[in-house]
């Protein structure tokens, strides 16, 4: 039976049959059906990556197959969320050594985008973590490959937005903790310039990102809050919180209940809630001990905050710029205000050095940005696009729902490459999904 | 620590049924025709609760093995739960009658063999419970169901023969009527989202009507009614209809 899915963005969406599997032989049964697929896990990427006339979920293959306590080795099939898996392992005092801004993506999604968080610039994105994986693929047959078994294969199903084939069994190494709670700073930007002397100057922290005010011109543009975290050690709590220094946080969750309409959000209420954003915080500088929640997962409090960009949906555009195109940043946050097509939105990090065949991470700064799906957005896209290309950057995939063919190709110098591992090892483009076949990855036209 | 054995544990419920007792505490005994299949639901099972879990083979259809499969599982469970069953399309099961019989011999004669002992069990030592999962097809035959639905009517009819039999030694016995359920069985059909359950919501009802010691439940509570005034249609009128 179609019925109608989309992603995190609510854009596009689509017409498709979803089959779920519990075991194995299910999983190869669906696969030798014939027909073309993508595997899908939560849904929370943004564009049409996991979409497809005919998906897969994965979210009934989320069983935990080994979890080694004393040296921190997790091993898990890929439709579980990383809700769950820190639910088991912060209690044990080990913690997901990357973790995106939402918990609720499943493993699998996780490294078919190579997802990064704000340690990327100390630990790399998800794929320096992972020990070994299990694909399936096309043709049904298991590959366990690693770093050292089937390379090729390894690299490209790590951002390879499934691609490749199926992961189904993930082997990977997690980050110890003393505490499940962070030690924050938070540290307040008048202008772009600022912060990015900020960042230089935080640098060792080992998670860092900042929240920009996209709308603010003059002297305050760029106005921004810096975050920074550590994971808190037993001595830095304090008084009860000792006693239970692995605690998991409280469910406090709230629902969006319904899709706002699209007239709310405008130029004067974005600036409105920036606003209060920037100025809650009174003081240059706070200093605090928060739990790993609202620290890694602020949204992640309000279930269906999506529902905020009405009915039609939003698209976000993350893209990243070398280190030494700060004029590039300027220049596009610039054309952004200038169009005020409202971002609630705009957040940038620094990303450390990473060599792979398609992750988005490479050194540079990363601002991604929502956009509410308005008329002429699509066209104000393809301009930012050239202007990212201008200045040798490019964009994130699994952000992705738009962006043209050769936007992919001049972004990604390893494109041909990965492209052959494709064929190789999904020689039919039996798996594909509606970004591929746009980007054509997997269609021949 | 009390043990729960659920019976037919692959299926989408009988997980749901396993991770609600497992998140109580209760140790857990898995069986399936295949318990090779099992060992990725046993390890989360341990991982994620901290109890014991074992798997075991079980063919609801091999009778004579039953007897020997419960004697020697250690410990003897507490709680014993029903799960499997099968549901053939109806018209194929109704042109064969191997498909008929296995539909029987599953949901009827294999619960009633491995319950029977399970309930002698529980009869000596003066406690123990069974959870049947049965179905709201078995309060009425209707054409569309013809198979499955009088399986399981037979099935509701022992379950509560049972009730009756063992009420003085102790021991609790319910059946479980689930109505529309999503499962990997049913996404393929179109079902109407208000009368639907989700297999967590199924195994929160069955918990709590085990922990208040329910005789018959209903998923969701208003399928009762719903079946009650299928029931209430007179036969002269019920044989012309179509449902």
């Amino acid at each position: 039976m179609k019925k109608q899915i989309a992603n995190w963005g609510n854009y596009p969406a689509i017409e498709a049959d979803e089959a779920s599997f519990v075991f194995d032989d299910q999983l190869n049964n669906l696969i030798r059906k014939g027909e073309s697929f993508i595997a899908r896990g939560n849904g929370r990427c943004y564009g049409d990556a996991s979409l497809s006339e005919r998906t897969i979920s994965t979210l009934k293959y989320d069983k935990i197959l080994s979890f080694d306590k004393e040296n921190g080795i997790f091993e898990c099939q890929s439709g579980i969320t990383l809700d769950q898996v820190l639910t088991v392992i912060v209690p044990a005092g080990w913690f997901l050594p990357v973790t995106p801004g939402t918990k609720f993506i499943t493993i699998g999604g996780g490294l078919a985008s190579d997802v990064h968080g704000k340690n990327h610039h100390v630990d790399g994105s998800i794929s320096n973590h992972v020990i070994e994986m299990d694909v399936v693929l096309a043709s049904d047959e298991v590959i366990t490959c690693s770093p050292d078994n089937c390379p090729d294969l390894f690299e490209a199903t790590l951002g390879g937005m499934g691609l490749t084939g199926v992961i189904s069994r993930v082997k990977i190494r997690l980050k110890k903790i003393e505490t499940s709670m962070i030690r924050q700073k938070q540290v307040k930007a008048a202008n772009l310039q600022e912060l990015i002397g900020l960042f230089e100057a935080y640098k060792d922290y080992t998670y860092s990102v900042a929240w920009i005010d996209c709308l603010k011109k003059g002297t305050h543009f760029g106005r921004s809050i810096l975050m920074l975290g550590e994971h808190a050690t037993v001595d830095d709590l304090a008084g009860v919180q000792k006693n239970d220094p692995l605690k998991l946080p409280k469910n406090k969750q709230i629902t969006f209940p319904f899709n706002l309409p699209s007239w709310v959000l405008n130029k004067f209420s974005v600036k409105a809630f920036n606003f209060l954003y920037y100025t809650k915080n009174f003081k240059k500088e706070i200093n605090n001990i928060v739990s790993y929640e609202p620290f890694f997962y602020p949204l992640d409090a309000i279930l269906h905050w999506n529902r905020m960009y009405g009915k039609a949906g939003f698209v976000q555009y993350q893209f990243v710029l070398p280190l030494d195109a700060g004029q590039g940043l300027i220049e596009i946050l610039e054309r952004i205000a200038d169009e005020g097509l409202g971002s609630f939105l705009a957040v940038l990090k620094v990303f450390g050095k990473q060599e792979s065949i398609i992750s988005f991470p490479k050194e540079g700064y990363t601002l991604a940005l929502d956009f509410p799906v308005r008329k002429g957005l699509l066209t104000f896209l393809d301009e930012l696009d050239r202007l990212v290309l201008k200045y040798h950057g490019r964009l994130y995939m699994s952000k992705d729902a738009r962006m043209k063919p050769e936007m992919l190709v001049a972004g990604y110098p390893e494109l041909e490459k990965f492209k052959a591992i494709i064929k190789k090892y999904n020689p039919e483009g039996k798996i594909r999904s509606v970004q591929s076949d746009r980007l054509l990855l997997t269609s021949c036209s | 620590m009390e043990t729960v054995l659920i019976l037919g544990a692959t299926s989408d419920i009988a997980i749901a049924i396993v991770k609600k007792f497992a998140s109580k505490k209760y140790n857990i005994q898995l069986a399936a025709r295949n318990p090779a299949q099992l060992e990725p639901i046993k390890s989360d099972i341990k991982i994620r609760y901290g109890v014991e879990c074992d798997a075991f083979a079980f063919d609801a259809l091999q009778f004579s093995t039953h007897a020997l499969f419960f004697e020697t599982l250690k410990p003897i469970p507490n709680v014993t739960i029903t799960v499997f069953g099968v549901m053939d399309e109806e018209d194929k099961a109704f042109d064969s009658w191997q498909l008929t019989q296995r539909m029987i011999d599953t949901n009827y004669t294999g619960a009633v063999s491995i319950l029977n002992i399970a309930a002698k069990h529980y009869n000596e030592q003066k406690k123990g419970a069974i959870i049947g999962v049965s179905s709201v097809a078995g309060d009425r035959g209707r054409a569309s169901k013809l198979i499955y639905g009088s399986s399981k009517a037979a099935f509701n009819a022992y379950l509560s023969g049972l009730r009756n039999k063992y009420f003085k030694s102790g021991i609790h016995v319910m059946t479980v009527k689930p109505g529309f359920v999503y499962t990997r069985m049913t996404e393929d059909l179109n079902l109407p989202k208000l009368l639907t359950s989700t297999p967590d919501e199924v195994a929160e009802i069955i918990y709590a009507g085990f922990s208040k010691k329910k005789n018959i439940i209903y998923v969701k509570w208003f399928w009762r009614y719903i079946m009650l005034i299928i029931k209430m249609i007179p036969e002269f009128q019920f044989k012309k209809m179509k449902l």
